[in-house]
């Protein structure tokens, strides 16, 4: 398998890339860690004319907290994410999601950014940022705006970046207290895309209620998308199994999945009820702290 | 057909070439320098026999491209051995019978390099779980694993007295 | 029995029973294997090829003009091309033909259509775009049933109107009235449908050749991937008119077999005709959705089996009716006179005393094949067919799968066995090798950890599998492909200063052969092991054989070897008399020499003979040591096994795990006892990998649903468990090492293992069968409908 001809620029500082970008709209396609372009570049379903690195960019891969909130460079890779112990004991769900994206290879050169602006309803990263009501950071040549994840994730492969922006950093907030998160992946082997994917985040109130919920789902529509309906019934809930099995039923009833080699949409139904629950019991536990 | 110069450091010495920009890191390595330890799969980075490091992060070079390591100190399976002597790696693979038809084994080799690199002193199942991307279809990796525990128990014993305590 | 026989040579001699570490691995483990992508020629050119989007369709037209005025190209060749050549078809191993490329007609999704050549790959990938094919598509056949419908479409027509049918061929084994009447009188009868779907052998390298023809020297250099290169060059001779011995096929280091690499693919008849054409080398190296879509599958068996039984669990016979899918043209590697393979070895570890198999064949718009997956000519379908099945004839009668085992088992003393398909086990100890695999694993103590879980509402299954394995194909009476008899051969050459080299017909891809075919001559010969290079893959220097398959190699080329080894040891006799001033019949051999009976100070090592050989010979004998054996092997040789696996199910999303798995292997004497257990682990994983993982499935329009690593999916390090392994020994009594073959014990012998004991935890809800693979889908399915999930 060999890709078809492009060119390459590796510009030095994001002013360059961004004004590469806005001079060639429509042509140039970001090449971040390479680990999601690549391979459609090779089985020639993506044909750019430019590709531009943003490897010589400072500034990309960090990993910052403010007193507001997390900011994950877009260039962070996956394993920079998984080893970096503040956040996972803040966000426990992010070193559960890290340490499955694909295999240590894959973790060591992809990035947040390159997965989350991929957009491929199957990878892990959005249903995350989407359960944690996290936003992205965009900038092109003319300024930068935030855009909340949740309405970010427009249809497979596409997303609300424009072709001259780049995906500079994923936002997180800060976890409240008695916050509990986790990410359930069912897998048919290790290094496979989810079958289902399950982003859960519950915090609780001082009577052991729910006080907020978030669910995230992968590859179980034609976009990562958040359980919406599912999480208001959680709200003002007893954090419970029952609920979180009545939460996966309400889950699987915004899912529109398809049937594939992973299995039939019936088996992809019954596994968001499923690794739902899962998702929201770990979550659950680990609000409480007894996980 | 326009190309672009490269100049990468492979097992320590700069190599240089025009390529096109397109040219995987893969063929850059067996193709343009002529290094064919590292071999190709599956063409999808799932199988891991192209295992490099690229600036010491083992990488899938069949889903990298040659411009992506510009600049770049790239180890390939011919830069372990040293001075003659076998890497611990090499010579566990031997000695455990962790190879058969030898197809898979460099990059096997090179992602347990890097395993042991993170990791020097892993369970059976952080082995497992570190050789994850690489698929092998003739051992079962029962001595895989193996092989790499006794390189593992090695490397640990010729470190120099402290430096495990020094960076900890 | 034992669990290694104890070696009898020093470990510097390293002969029979030494783990002699590998000789082949000091160039693997420094990246310096030279495997087919390696191999660059000066002047070397690359193929690459356009390939149907349909699996059935007519071709309109094909507009390379395009594609010729891109740079680099040289060439686009395409099936009306080859027409002018009579070369667009080709003959298969199997006796039916195939096409090299299509002239009006493509068959399967993925069929060669053109070929590019080109100066780079990369100018041939990119010029396949453009070239231009007008198909029009026409109904797809994919399920063999269908397929002999009377109105399904005609696949074949070239076969001539009195075969206007999907109907490939029918063959049958056993005594079908004396069968039909053993069940007749059967208290009961147990029927079981299995279906053992179609895979990839995957290895991890993908085929290729070079192919370098010299205008000059009128010459063929056929450089390629290839588990059989004599075949190879015979059939490449045959297709293209250039004698044998202006062809020469080199093997190089092979990424992995399995049996992928026997057939001769259309990609290298083309490479072939286009070095011809051009007069430069060739190369054409698959990526691995070609290799997934367009090379030989393995499997795609439909079972009907039914078992007839006494009420006390006795079995009295086994009847057996099969549907085989070949894709568009049967090019099965099976011995000519073997159509379905060795599967009426399907009565397996058990005393039958009646049995009848019958197969038909069918065309259908899938590739061509099948080979093997690792296995001895079609007994994994086998194995697996009666290994479920007495598992459910247990069930049936109320005992326990084991017990049921024990009771019907060939016993020790029944050996050599006749079975009433015609084979003749050589050797067996077939409940010794059971109660070791239960004792290991703990099988009581299973059985009340399952107990208990079930009452708990957890799911955990034990399954057995007691396999009997048919390899070392084969004696010459019974086998041959394209007539070419099955035998193996050894060519060995002892050098004056005592090392020695042996050339083989057969040929390595993993499998060690240049360190156990060493140990055999050391074992024979007391030549080190280390001082006896191993060569095959070479036509040029090669003895002719017919290749590594079917765990051959040990059964026919490791005789031949011990054969060879003894017939040089009779003339280094003739030299010690000589030298010894002795009779030859006062001599005795032990140890590498040859001694003075009664005076054991009196001797000549065998390096001292080898020199004599070349410079002190007696007048009137040959000078030098060398000889060559053909060994026609008298009969098969049956290894065999117990596997007991352990499986525990998530009811919630219905993925199997394995626990554990043990396996007792028995493949007679051992020769590198490290090797074998490395057989035997890669074995497991291949067994493993269909049982849970692997299948190319195909969609109602004849699409390939499983063609990049990414849907076909090989186990990793993490799905496999940490295999344990035992041996019992039963030497085979007519193979003179007195050993087997274990190359495919387990991968022939584990599926049933796994799928036994999945529906073991499944059976208390009244589950009697499951096909692999057990994906969670599939067993949640099951879960699902019995109200468990």
């Amino acid at each position: 398998m060999i890709p078809g001809q492009f060119e390459y620029v590796r510009p030095g500082s994001l002013d360059e890339a961004l004004r590469i970008l806005r001079d060639r709209e429509g042509e140039a396609k970001i090449l971040s860690g390479g680990y999601s372009l690549l391979p459609l570049l090779k089985l020639r379903l993506a044909q750019p004319a430019l590709l531009v690195d943003l490897q010589a960019v400072g500034g990309l891969d960090g990993i910052a907290r403010t007193d507001d909130d997390w900011r994950i460079g877009g260039r962070a890779t996956h394993r920079r994410i998984l080893e970096h112990d503040g956040l996972a004991a803040e966000w426990p769900i992010i070193r559960d999601t890290a340490g499955g994206i694909g295999d240590p290879q894959v973790r060591n050169w992809g990035t947040i950014g390159g997965s989350c602006a991929h957009a491929d309803p199957g990878s892990d990263w959005p249903a995350v940022v989407l359960a944690l009501r996290g936003s992205f950071t965009c900038r092109s040549a003319g300024g930068e705006r935030t855009l909340a994840a949740r309405g970010f994730f427009l249809d497979t492969f596409q997303t609300a970046i424009d072709a001259t922006e780049v995906l500079t950093e994923v936002r997180l907030p800060h976890a409240p207290g008695r916050t509990g998160s986790a990410y359930v992946k069912l897998e048919r082997r290790a290094g496979d895309f989810a079958t289902v994917g399950v982003a859960a985040v519950l915090t609780l109130d001082d009577s052991g209620r729910i006080a907020s919920a978030g669910i995230g789902l992968t590859a179980v529509a034609e976009t990562p998308f958040a359980a919406t309906d599912a999480e208001a019934a959680l709200v003002g809930v007893v954090a419970h199994d029952e609920a979180f099995g009545v939460a996966g039923g309400i889950a699987a009833g915004q899912a529109r999945p398809t049937s594939d080699s992973h299995g039939p949409a019936e088996y992809k139904l019954a596994m968001v009820r499923e690794i739902t629950a899962r998702a929201l019991r770990l979550a659950a536990s680990r609000a409480h702290g007894t996980a | 057909m326009t190309t672009q110069h490269v100049s990468v450091t492979v097992n320590g010495a700069v190599r240089e070439a025009d390529v096109e920009p397109r040219l995987l890191l893969v063929h850059l390595l067996r193709d343009v320098f002529g290094l064919t330890g590292t071999h190709t799969g599956c063409d999808t980075s799932n199988c891991g026999a192209c295992t490099v490091h690229v600036n010491g992060e083992s990488a899938k070079s069949c889903t990298m491209l040659a411009v992506q390591a510009n600049g770049a100190s790239i180890t390939t399976i011919e830069g372990m051995e040293q001075g003659g002597k076998l890497h611990p790696l090499q010579q566990a693979f031997w000695d455990q019978h962790g190879l058969q038809c030898g197809f898979c084994t460099p990059g096997m080799i090179m992602q347990s390099a890097w395993l042991l690199g993170t990791n020097p002193d892993p369970t059976d199942h952080d082995v497992r779980e570190g050789i994850a991307g690489n698929l092998c279809r003739c051992t079962g990796y029962v001595n895989i694993v193996k092989a790499i525990q006794q390189a593992a128990a090695e490397l640990r014993a010729s470190e120099p007295e402290g430096a495990g305590a020094a960076s900890a | 029995m034992t669990e290694a026989q104890a070696p009898t040579t020093t470990a510097e001699v390293a002969g029979m029973g030494h783990s002699m570490k590998r000789k082949e691995d000091p160039r693997f483990i420094r990246g310096q294997g030279e495997y087919i992508e390696d191999v660059v020629l000066p002047n070397m050119v690359w193929m690459d090829i356009v390939r149907s989007p349909y699996a059935h369709a007519t071709i309109k037209s094909i507009d390379a003009s395009e594609a010729l005025a891109m740079p680099g190209v040289l060439a686009v060749i395409t099936g009306k091309d080859l027409e002018k050549a009579g070369l667009h078809w080709m003959p298969t191993l199997a006796g039916d033909k195939q096409m090299v490329l299509p002239v009006d007609t493509v068959m399967y999704q993925a069929q060669e259509v053109a070929a590019v050549i080109a100066e780079t790959r990369y100018q041939a990938a990119d010029a396949i775009q453009a070239v231009y094919v007008d198909y029009e598509p026409l109904p797809v056949v994919v399920d063999p049933f269908k397929a002999l419908e009377p109105d399904a479409p005609v696949l074949r027509p070239d076969r001539g109107p009195e075969k206007a049918n999907n109907h490939i061929w029918h063959w049958e084994s056993g005594d079908r009235a004396a069968t039909d009447a053993a069940l007749a009188a059967s208290d009961r009868v147990v029927p079981i449908d299995v279906y053992i779907p179609r895979i990839h052998v995957a290895s991890i390298e993908t085929c290729g050749c070079v192919a370098d023809f010299d205008p000059v020297r009128g010459h063929l250099d056929f450089h390629v991937t290839s588990q059989a290169a004599h075949v190879y060059r015979t059939v490449i001779s045959l297709v293209s008119g250039i004698p044998e011995s202006s062809i020469r096929v080199k093997t190089h280091d092979i990424g992995g077999g399995f049996g992928g690499k026997v057939p001769v693919y259309p990609g290298y008849v083309i490479s072939i005709v286009a070095s011809l054409t051009l007069g430069r080398p060739v190369k054409w190296i698959e990526d691995r959705s070609e290799n997934l879509q367009a090379d030989s599958f393995a499997r795609d068996y439909h079972v009907h089996a039914e078992l007839g039984l006494q009420n006390d669990g006795t079995i009295t016979g086994l009847r057996v009716k099969t549907l085989a899918d070949h894709g568009y043209s049967d090019a099965a590697a099976d011995p000519s006179k073997f159509p379905a393979g060795l599967f009426n070895v399907i009565t397996g570890s058990y005393d039958i005393p009646q049995a009848f198999v019958e197969v038909d064949a069918a065309y259908t718009n899938k590739p061509p094949g099948g080979v093997a997956y690792r296995c001895s000519f079609r007994v994994t379908e086998a194995v697996h067919t009666i290994e479920r099945l007495v598992d459910e004839a247990a069930r049936v009668v109320g005992m326990d799968p084991a017990a049921f085992r024990m009771k019907n088992f060939i016993r020790k003393d029944q050996f050599p066995y006749h079975t009433p398909t015609g084979w003749d086990y050589d050797s067996g100890d077939y409940h010794t090798a059971l109660r070791k695999a239960l004792d290991l694993i703990g099988y009581d103590e299973l059985r009340k950890e399952q107990a208990e879980k079930r009452a708990r509402g957890e799911l955990m299954g034990i399954g057995i599998s007691s396999f009997t394995e048919i390899v070392g194909a084969g004696p010459s009476h019974t086998f041959d492909i394209i007539g070419i008899k099955m035998f193996d051969s050894a060519e060995l050459r002892v050098h004056p200063t005592g090392s020695a080299i042996l050339r083989l017909g057969v040929q390595s891809q993993g499998q060690g052969h240049e360190t156990t075919f060493a140990q055999i001559v050391a074992e024979e010969l007391g030549i080190p092991a280390s001082k006896v290079k191993v060569e095959e893959g070479d036509t040029d220097t090669a003895p002719y054989g017919l290749g590594t398959y079917a765990s051959r190699s040990t059964p026919v080329a490791g005789a031949a070897t011990a054969v060879v080894s003894r017939k040089i040891r009779e003339k280094a006799r003739h030299l010690a008399a000589h030298l010894l001033e002795c009779s030859a019949d006062d001599l005795e051999w032990t140890n590498g020499k040859w001694s003075v009976r009664g005076s054991p100070d009196r001797f000549k090592t065998i390096a001292e003979l080898a020199f004599a050989a070349y410079t002190n010979h007696p007048q009137g004998m040959e000078a030098g040591l060398e000889a060559v054996d053909y060994y026609d092997p008298p009969n098969l040789t049956f290894p065999f096994g117990s596997y007991v696996c352990v499986v525990d199910i998530d009811k919630g999303t219905g993925q199997v795990s394995v626990r554990r798995f043990v396996a007792v292997d028995d493949c007679g004497n051992i020769i590198n006892p490290m090797i074998v257990d490395g057989q035997i682990h890669g074995g497991l994983t291949m067994g493993l990998a269909p049982s849970l993982y692997e299948e190319i499935p195909y969609d109602e329009n004849g699409n390939n649903l499983a063609g990049t690593f990414m849907d076909y999916l090989l186990p990793t390090a993490l799905e496999t468990p940490a295999w344990e392994t035992a041996k019992t020994i039963t030497p085979s009594p007519h193979h003179p090492l007195g050993a087997k073959g274990v190359g495919e014990s387990a991968t022939v012998g584990a599926p049933p293992a796994i799928a036994n004991a999945v529906v073991d935890a499944l059976s208390h809800l009244g589950v009697t069968h499951m096909d692999i693979p057990l994906t969670p889908h599939k067993v949640w399915r099951v879960l699902h409908e019995k109200g468990v999930a």
